[in-house]
């Protein structure tokens, strides 16, 4: 009985979350604008988000702007991190609590409160101020997955290679750096995520004419008349889909692994 | 020896001195932004020192039932995605470990796709269904439950899957019974989950405007309407900043409420 209950409630959590992209998965290979009338199977929509222009400017940018930002948030919220790690006094303190503003702080206002600054600064909504906007979102994320392997980190390690007549540069990046590299990929991809799905900064810090996928999307719904709205949904199924295929991947070489553990673990018993 | 002592002063000094490009870069583009909020909401147009802004927000009908028809969306949005979260999470959690990975992944999927592309899927779902159109709120509500549910069930799971479990065995082999081991042991111990997620789901579903005028063509507003309105063309950014300011007043303290600066447990945290 408890078994079943359990059962029922993971169903329909699931139907619920899935729902709406099954649908739109399945009415990305119509033509027809309106969800629910089938105008026979066309996969045009997929070729129309490469050959038109302003979807496929609004992909380009999205995913440059991601790549960018999360690229020098990774750099900043390394650096961050080993500072703060190590830095018990008040500049490390007050850069890790001022670092955990832009994580709860409401995005609007974090959206705002740069337009202000870019208007101060005479920067205007640029792409400069953009990708700044974006770096700010970033990378308390990037110091947040840092942290916790710097503190798995032996402290002897870092003084052993000193000792032995490594510069401090030499040993931080031969030593600590590789000795946190997972933490390190973890906050590019987390910041990679944050990027593509931001909406507000973009919204507030973007120059003219310039549309990530986001402002795309809004601008789409809430005005759908003229908008490629089908060429949307083959846009999230594709997103779906290269998702999927990448879990599926991870997830098949992390158990071959296991199983090569396995094997190896038999073999020696 | 003198040499090593230089060296290792000089190490220290590095290392420490590592924060301060993002330091910096905090300074100018996360408080002194939030500085300009504040002068903002305290001058004039004309830049003199002035109160009426607050005076404009606290006296008029329209901003303040905005915002606490902005809470109240908030409080049932957070509430649903509690109370549909959490019994999800402690399913999830209790699952023999490849399932549970399996399962996991199928929550946490969704969550990777673009907000407003998840958005723009469950308003095409309402309208086929023949909700949207006709039940404005009822919309909104769906739309802004399906986008923050996975930001409650992810800190939910977190802190239910770290729980020592032998706690609750010796509650029950001590004679109480499952639903007191509920409310008195996994309850209280899953709090800190609770407090991440009602801080992941609450502020952003009574500011995001993305859902509440999409879902509703514009007829429900949100605080952060408002915020848009005042920030637009033809705005007045004095107005905004004051909306802006009881947002920030808002956010502290939902954090002092949560004890959220220790960023124990944050759902964007536990997707990787």
């Amino acid at each position: 009985m408890k078994r079943f209950i359990s059962v029922i409630i993971v169903f329909i959590a699931l139907a619920f979350i899935y729902a709406p992209i099954v649908f739109l998965f399945i009415y990305s290979f119509t033509p027809e604008k309106v969800m629910g009338i089938w105008g026979g199977f066309s996969l045009e929509a997929y070729g129309n988000l490469f050959s038109v222009k302003v979807l496929r400017e609004m992909i380009v940018n999205t995913v440059v702007l991601a790549v960018l930002a999360a690229a020098l948030s990774t750099v900043l919220g390394t650096l961050g991190a080993i500072g703060i790690y190590y830095n018990k006094k008040w500049l490390g303190k007050f850069t890790k609590s001022a670092s955990q503003i832009p994580v709860i702080n409401a995005e609007i206002v974090t959206a705002i409160s740069l337009m202000l600054v870019f208007a101060f600064i005479s920067m205007g909504r640029s792409y400069g101020a953009l990708l700044i906007g974006h770096i700010v979102l970033c990378t308390p994320f990037v110091v947040l997955s840092v942290l916790p392997k710097l503190k798995q980190l032996d402290p002897s390690l870092y003084e052993a290679a000193l000792d032995l007549g490594a510069t401090p540069a030499y040993a931080l990046f031969k030593v600590v750096i590789p000795e946190i590299l997972p933490g390190i990929f973890a906050g590019f991809m987390l910041a990679i995520t944050l990027s593509l799905d931001d909406f507000m900064v973009t919204t507030y810090t973007r120059p003219s004419g310039f549309d990530t996928i986001s402002t795309y999307v809004y601008a789409a719904i809430k005005k759908p008349r003229n908008a490629y709205l089908v060429e949307l949904r083959a846009l999230s199924s594709l997103i779906f889909i290269i998702l999927v295929a990448v879990v599926c991947f991870m997830n098949f070489k992390s158990s071959s692994k296991i199983k090569k553990e396995q094997i190896i673990r038999k073999k020696k018993i | 020896m003198t040499s090593e002592k230089t060296k290792k002063r000089l190490f220290s000094f590095s290392r420490k001195q590592l924060c301060i490009p993002y330091a910096v870069f905090l300074i100018l583009f996360v408080i002194f932004p939030l500085l300009l909020i504040i002068y903002y909401a305290f001058t004039a147009k004309d830049g003199s020192f002035t109160f009426s802004n607050f005076v404009w927000f606290f006296t008029n009908p329209t901003p303040i039932k905005n915002l606490f028809s902005s809470m109240l969306m908030g409080l049932i949005i957070t509430a649903l995605c509690l109370f549909i979260g959490y019994p999800v999470a402690y399913v999830l959690s209790r699952l023999k470990s490849h399932r549970r990975t399996i399962l996991l992944l199928l929550f946490i999927m969704p969550m990777w796709i673009n907000f407003v592309l998840r958005a723009m899927a469950m308003k095409e779902l309402l309208s086929f269904v023949g909700i949207f159109g006709k039940h404005d709120y009822l919309s909104v509500v769906i739309g802004m439950v399906y986008d923050y549910l996975p930001f409650m069930i992810l800190p939910l799971y977190t802190t239910l899957i770290k729980m020592d479990k032998s706690l609750e065995e010796a509650a029950a082999d001590l004679g109480a019974s499952k639903a007191k081991v509920f409310t008195s042991v996994t309850l209280p111990l899953s709090a800190a989950g609770i407090a991440s997620g009602i801080t992941m789901v609450f502020l952003p579903s009574m500011t995001c405007y993305v859902i509440s005028k999409t879902y509703s063509n514009g007829k429900i507003a949100i605080i952060g309407d408002l915020i848009e309105l005042w920030f637009g063309s033809g705005g007045n950014w004095h107005y905004g900043s004051v909306i802006a300011l009881v947002l920030l007043v808002i956010m502290f303290l939902c954090t002092l409420l949560t004890g959220g600066f220790s960023g124990q447990g944050n759902a964007r945290e536990t997707v990787l």
